[in-house]
């Protein structure tokens, strides 16, 4: 790129804006206030030869920076396509004209909106440079896999299949996990009538014979460094012997264990060998080989056996799980029908408080089962009885009485539980606390935690974030795969709890994104979710005061320190969040095209008139992941906004300086609305921490709206949705007729 | 028919849902009931029923033999087919309603007085003698199927409505004197004589 | 247009003196009109209706319909049966039916055939007449059969129970079937939106056995139509017009209501606006008077 930085402007007077607005005067701000040193008009600038003259301009003028006042910066981005030059967009379409009714009273202050778009955008793009991408890693293709159990194998086979070469490190002496012990598996092909065989014995045996593939047998992973493309892992085997291999990216398959019924005396588990988990009852089907299934205790067939579903779930009660598995009822179905299979002329009752067979397949499975005369029973089990014949005390739901049935033996449905490391903010808590009392509550919550599984050398702890009940940290719906530590995906149970057939749909999720961050890595490209961004943090080492509030705030785990506590970026862990940017006190952190001045000259160059003159300024800063496209949807619906408004978009609400907000105040503004995504448990932010972390600091505003002796009311922050698009825009106007009530500020110069 | 009884229940000791599949009408499709509930819920009646039909199927998996035929929920099936347009298992709940009620009958099972199972004899009754039914005959057994005292006081409260038809011609009196019927009485007759025996075999089988 | 003609199956209440005699009476006006033959299924029997099950069990009942299907098959050969009757055409289709999905129930019913010499070879579409009107003639040809529109009166459609489920018109939901509706608005007349006792069954079973069950559900379907101020009730269903019709009076005297509403057949509102007299649409033989039919009717 040229060492001298040439600026030029570019206004569409296409789409009804040369109508709407005064294009001279547009290029006259431009020029005069924005100082483009050139700027140009067009009646469609996203025409191809709009387009072509833009780029003339680059290749035989020397620009390096435009300015493109047209539409959203959301539109039309591939026509504006242009990665060798710094550019900003003025959204004088879906952000003025559209939002703007169209009649002489409003003509001027229309415009006004517009100037003020311009001259945002013009000093924006002069604090930005193009980046030009991490160096920080090369590209390598080998994935690592944690588990191998049905999730891991399969991550695995595809990986492999794809062409990237796998490490499998497998703690347990054999391929295969907990289903290498099951007689047969839920079906997964039509017509879903009968259980099928695990397939287990042909992965191994795939495995084996694909040459990209290794298996670590007994072995765990020992530590983990790096980041994506250059994670460094120890893998160290039972018999003490280890060595280290570098990936491209980690996928953690480690599975479930499953609740112990011992808990609950009610069901008498610990009192008879004939009352079994779901998961020992594959056991006793595999012991029988092919033959009838023989109780326990005394060696007699069965003749009669009783399921217990939702054993210790879906309670409220201390000791059980919270949530509910989900598979449960599936897999009772199945198991009965092993019975039918094996045991002749067996009683199989299935005693039932909801019945859960999810989907098309779930419910042809489930009439199967009532065509080969399984008893469904919608009954809630209050004791088992142990005794040479187990009694069952159920209460019937339908006949609203009080039952009791005979039997050979009883199955308990008990749920899963994630096989993850321990929640590594509880170990970062014990870290962070203030004083001694502090610090050991805080560690008393780690007692029984479990091992950790990948020995992350990372600032934040050893392993992946949970989110609830020790699961891992994953968007459920928008993107289920990625943790909250970049190059590493999680798949399988120890996400959620979920059946074989999901567990294998899940691993090749996991392994196609696992394959995108190691090539992304190598690019020096961010992953998910701005994918292809090579923008990365940066900090002034000088400004630093090794006040750890970025290598804390991170969401991604992506900063380390270094001996004397200065931060370390590792770029391809990095998301580009920015949160490490909006919560730097001293402001050093900065990308290159974004940054604590790309926007805050923004917000110094809007014009703020005289308190007089009675039109008040209104800051929107919205996330550009939700809260921006609504209100460029609101545009389009025709959804009117306040002509005081001034809306500049943000990567995250996580990004948001606090000097952001009082630079505004000390101007003149009269009002701020900041918008973020959903926080908490069930997250919309895109960078999952981000918009917390921006509202728990917007909490402290107060004290500087103290200071200026301003309203609190003047600012507000809100959590919208992309949906929102009716409320964004009034969250906004409300914040004009809040002003109108409280009065301009009074810090108008 | 006692003897018969006994003979199911020495038959099919162990499973109700057996003896329902092998002998009542549609009785397959019992086992395939969710117990949902939306028949119980669309039925016209079901605030009349004691059991409701979900509530039977699941007397009838649940082994209550006793309580399910001797019950009259069965016998207050109108045959408004809405729980079978709804339940979302196409089970063909209005037959198996009809062929309980049979078989709980057949048995000698239904409680005494049942006014629909009366109802349905005659009408039985009435239809095998002439192979059509005769509506002012059918009524008429009707208002006295309770005892004389009874019919009289019956027929007096329905006398208007007997006239308002009379007047109308929509009941004709001499039809208490012979009245329609099919010309091939015998043929008709021995018809259903056959039906009744093939019938009754398939069922004496079944309980032995 | 070329005659049509079908295999009728008149039932039971249809016949010379009985309940519904004035349906037979207004149906035969409604195919003259339309030029349609209707040829009695000779010597047929009672089906049974819905009542049949106490007395008879599954093949006994069944053979009923199995008998005049055979005869029909024997005498009006190639013929579809036709019913005018819900509880016919339900009974007869049920057990074609069955005889369909069971070959077990087939050769028993066929070997008490054979008793009288018949066999059943189970190939002829059983039809209600509903489906006639909409399938073969259309409401085009019956609109252009209107010389008297019925112009301001408002009707309830009450389809009720068993022309509606379990077989139904094609294409119709069974939770609001709309084909009455349409025919009334065919006719001229104003058919009453979202009358919501439309599919409401009237108990007409229980309606000896359990008079006071099946008269509660006759009251809200007569209410019903009167808080939508209807001027009478139509419908396709014998056992549905006879006891809305004739349980009013004793409707009143329980629940001190005093209803007069009118109930009729679609095949008299044809009748009528198709130009034919009172007498012929057998409103002579309602036992509520429909006045405002009636005065059309005498214009
Ligand atoms: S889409 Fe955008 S660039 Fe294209 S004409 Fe419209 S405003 Fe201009
Ligand atoms: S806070 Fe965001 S931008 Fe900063 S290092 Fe972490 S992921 Fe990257
Ligand atoms: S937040 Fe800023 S001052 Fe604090 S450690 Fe990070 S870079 Fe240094
Ligand atoms: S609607 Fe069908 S499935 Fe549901 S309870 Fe009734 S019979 Fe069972
Ligand atoms: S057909 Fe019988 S059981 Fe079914 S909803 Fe109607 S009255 Fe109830």
């Amino acid at each position: 790129m040229a060492d001298e930085k040439k600026f030029a402007g570019y206004i569409c007077t296409g789409c009804g804006i040369g109508e709407r607005l005064d294009a001279g005067q547009l290029e006259t701000i431009a020029t005069r206030d924005g100082k483009m040193q050139s700027c140009k008009q067009h009646e469609m600038l996203c025409s191809q030869e709009g387009v072509k003259m833009i780029r003339d301009d680059i290749a035989n003028e020397g620009v390096t920076h435009i300015m493109i006042a047209a539409c959203s910066r959301r539109a039309k981005v591939e026509a504006f396509n242009f990665t060798d030059v710094a550019m900003s967009r003025a959204n004088l379409r879906e952000g003025v004209i559209w939002v703007r009714p169209d009649s002489d009273e409003n003509r001027e202050t229309t415009q006004e909106m517009a100037d003020d778009y311009i001259r945002m955008a013009a000093a924006e793009v002069k604090f930005m440079i193009q980046p030009s991408g991490s160096r920080e890693q090369e590209l390598n293709k080998q994935i690592l896999v944690v588990g191998g159990g049905i999730t891991g194998m399969t991550a695995a086979l595809e990986s492999a299949a794809a062409g990237y070469p796998v490490h499998i490190v497998e703690k347990n002496a054999a391929l295969g996990g907990h289903a290498a012990g099951y007689y047969k598996s839920i079906p997964t092909r039509s017509p879903y009538a009968d259980p099928q065989d695990t397939g287990v014995k042909q992965m191994i045996a795939d495995i084996e014979a694909n040459d990209g593939i290794t298996v670590h047998l007994n072995s765990m992973v020992a530590k983990t460094e790096g980041a994506p493309g250059r994670f460094n892992v120890e893998i160290a085997t039972e018999s003490g012997s280890s060595q280290s291999v570098s990936f491209g990216a980690i996928i953690q398959a480690t599975g479930f264990k499953l609740y112990d019924p011992s808990a609950l005396p009610q069901y008498a588990y610990d009192k008879s060998a004939d009352i079994v988990t779901n998961e020992e009852l594959e056991g006793l089907v595999m012991q029988a080989g092919g033959g009838p299934v023989k109780r326990p205790s005394d060696g007699k067939e069965v003749k009669s056996v009783a399921f217990v579903q939702n054993v210790g779930q879906n309670s409220t009660e201390e000791n059980q799980l919270p949530y509910h598995s989900g598979i449960g009822d599936m897999i009772a179905i199945k198991q009965a029908m092993y019975f039918k299979e094996l045991n002749g002329d067996c009683d199989t009752t299935i005693l039932f408080d909801n019945l859960r067979t999810p989907g098309a397949a779930g419910e042809d499975f489930y009439r199967a089962g009532q065509q080969k005369m399984i008893t469904f029973s919608k009954g809630a089990v209050t004791e088992v009885v142990p005794g040479s014949t187990l009694e069952v005390k159920f209460k019937d739901l339908i006949l609203n009485d009080d039952a009791t049935m005979q039997c050979d033996l009883v199955v308990l449905d008990v749920g899963m539980m994630p096989n993850t490391g321990p929640d590594p903010y509880a170990q970062l808590a014990v870290e962070e606390a203030e004083d001694e009392a502090e610090k050991e509550k805080a560690r008393a919550l780690l007692e029984n935690a479990p091992p950790s599984i990948l020995n992350l050398d990372y600032r934040q702890g050893t392993d992946l974030p949970h989110l609830k009940y020790g699961f891992t940290d994953s968007h459920f719906i928008c993107f289920p795969y990625e943790t909250r530590r970049t190059g590493i995906y999680a798949a399988g149970p120890t996400r959620r709890p979920m059946d074989m057939r999901q567990a294998a749909d899940d691993a090749a999720g996991a392994a196609m994104k696992a394959i995108q961050a190691a090539e992304n890595a190598g690019k020096g490209r961010a992953a998910h979710p701005r994918s292809g961004d090579l923008s990365f943090p940066s900090f002034r080492k000088e400004g630093c005061t090794q006040c750890k509030r970025c290598t804390v705030e991170c969401p991604f785990g992506a900063i380390n320190e270094d001996e004397k506590s200065y931060p370390m970026f590792n770029e391809a862990r990095c998301r580009r969040c920015g949160t490490c940017m909006g919560a730097c006190p001293v402001r050093v952190i900065s990308f290159e095209n974004y940054s604590v001045d790309t926007v805050g000259q923004q917000i110094k160059n809007v014009e703020v008139p005289e308190e007089w003159d009675e039109k008040p300024r209104i800051l929107v800063l919205a996330c550009e992941n939700d809260a921006y496209p609504a209100l460029d949807q609101a545009a389009m619906n025709g959804v009117e906004i306040t002509q005081w408004a001034r809306v500049i978009p943000i990567r995250c609400l996580g990004s948001i300086s606090l000097s952001w907000v009082t630079d505004s105040l000390n101007n003149g503004y009269d009002g701020i609305v900041l918008m973020g995504c959903q926080k908490g448990d069930d997250y919309q932010c895109h960078f999952v921490k981000g918009s917390e972390m921006g509202l728990e600091r917007m909490s402290k505003v107060g004290d500087t709206l103290q200071t200026l002796n301003l309203e609190p009311e003047r600012v507000a922050s809100y959590e919208v949705a992309i949906t929102d698009i009716q409320r964004a825009p009034k969250l906004i106007n409300d914040m004009a007729e809040t002003v109108e009530k409280i009065g301009m500020s009074p810090f108008k110069f | 028919m006692t003897e018969l009884n006994t003979a199911m229940v020495e038959q099919y000791r162990n499973s109700f849902l057996q003896e329902v599949e092998a002998n009542v009408e549609e009785g397959e499709w019992v086992k395939m009931c969710m117990q949902c509930g939306v028949c119980a819920g669309s039925c016209p009646l079901g605030n009349a029923w004691e059991h409701p039909p979900q509530e039977i199927f699941m007397m009838i998996r649940a082994g209550k033999r006793e309580a399910v035929l001797s019950s009259d929920s069965m016998w207050m099936c109108t045959s408004c087919y809405n729980c079978i347009a709804r339940c979302p298992r196409g089970l063909p709940i209005t037959h198996i309603m009809h062929g309980l009620a049979h078989y709980a009958q057949r048995l000698g099972l239904v409680p005494k007085n049942q006014p629909t199972q009366k109802f349905a004899q005659k009408f039985w009754q009435n239809l095998n003698k002439k192979g059509r039914v005769n509506e002012l005959k059918l009524g008429l057994s009707l208002y006295f199927m309770n005892g004389f005292g009874e019919g009289v006081k019956t027929s007096l409260k329905m006398k208007d409505i007997g006239l308002g038809m009379l007047k109308t011609k929509r009941m004709a009196v001499n039809e208490a004197f012979g009245g329609h019927g099919v010309k091939d009485l015998s043929g008709f007759q021995k018809i259903m004589k056959k039906a009744h025996e093939l019938e009754d075999a398939r069922i004496q089988k079944s309980g032995n | 247009m070329a005659k049509k003609e079908y295999s009728f199956y008149p039932g039971c209440s249809s016949q010379q003196g009985a309940s519904s005699s004035n349906m037979q009476k207004s149906v035969e006006t409604m195919c003259e009109e339309l030029d349609v033959k209707i040829n009695q299924i000779p010597d047929w029997n009672c089906c049974a209706a819905s009542i049949g099950y106490g007395g008879g069990g599954e093949l006994p009942r069944l053979t009923l319909s199995a008998r005049n299907i055979a005869l029909s098959e024997q005498h009006n050969t190639g013929q579809d049966i036709v019913a005018t009757c819900a509880a016919c055409w339900l009974a007869t289709r049920e057990a074609a039916e069955r005889f369909h999905e069971d070959d077990g129930l087939m050769a028993e019913t066929n070997q008490a055939l054979a008793e009288a010499g018949l066999k059943l070879r189970n190939e002829t579409p059983i039809r209600h007449m509903v489906e006639v009107l909409i399938e073969d003639i259309g409401y085009e040809t019956i609109g252009g059969k209107v010389q008297r529109p019925l112009e301001g009166l408002k009707i309830a459609g009450y389809v009720g129970c068993q022309t509606n489920r379990p077989f139904g018109i094609a294409g119709e939901s069974f939770e609001n079937p709309m084909y009455l509706d349409k025919l009334v608005e065919t006719l001229g007349a104003d058919p009453v939106q979202n009358y919501d006792k439309k599919v409401q069954c009237c108990g007409g079973a229980l309606a000896f056995s359990e008079p006071e069950k099946s008269q509660d559900m006759i009251k809200t379907i007569i209410e019903s139509a009167y808080d939508s101020s209807a001027d009478l009730i139509v419908t396709p269903c014998p056992v549905c017009q006879m006891n809305v019709e004739i349980y009013q009076d004793q409707i009143n005297q329980r629940h001190n209501t005093k209803f007069k509403m009118p109930v009729v057949y679609y095949s008299q509102l044809m009748d009528v606006a198709f130009g034919r007299s009172a007498k012929d649409s057998a409103l002579d033989q309602q036992v509520i008077k429909a006045g405002k039919l009636e005065e059309i009717a005498n214009k």
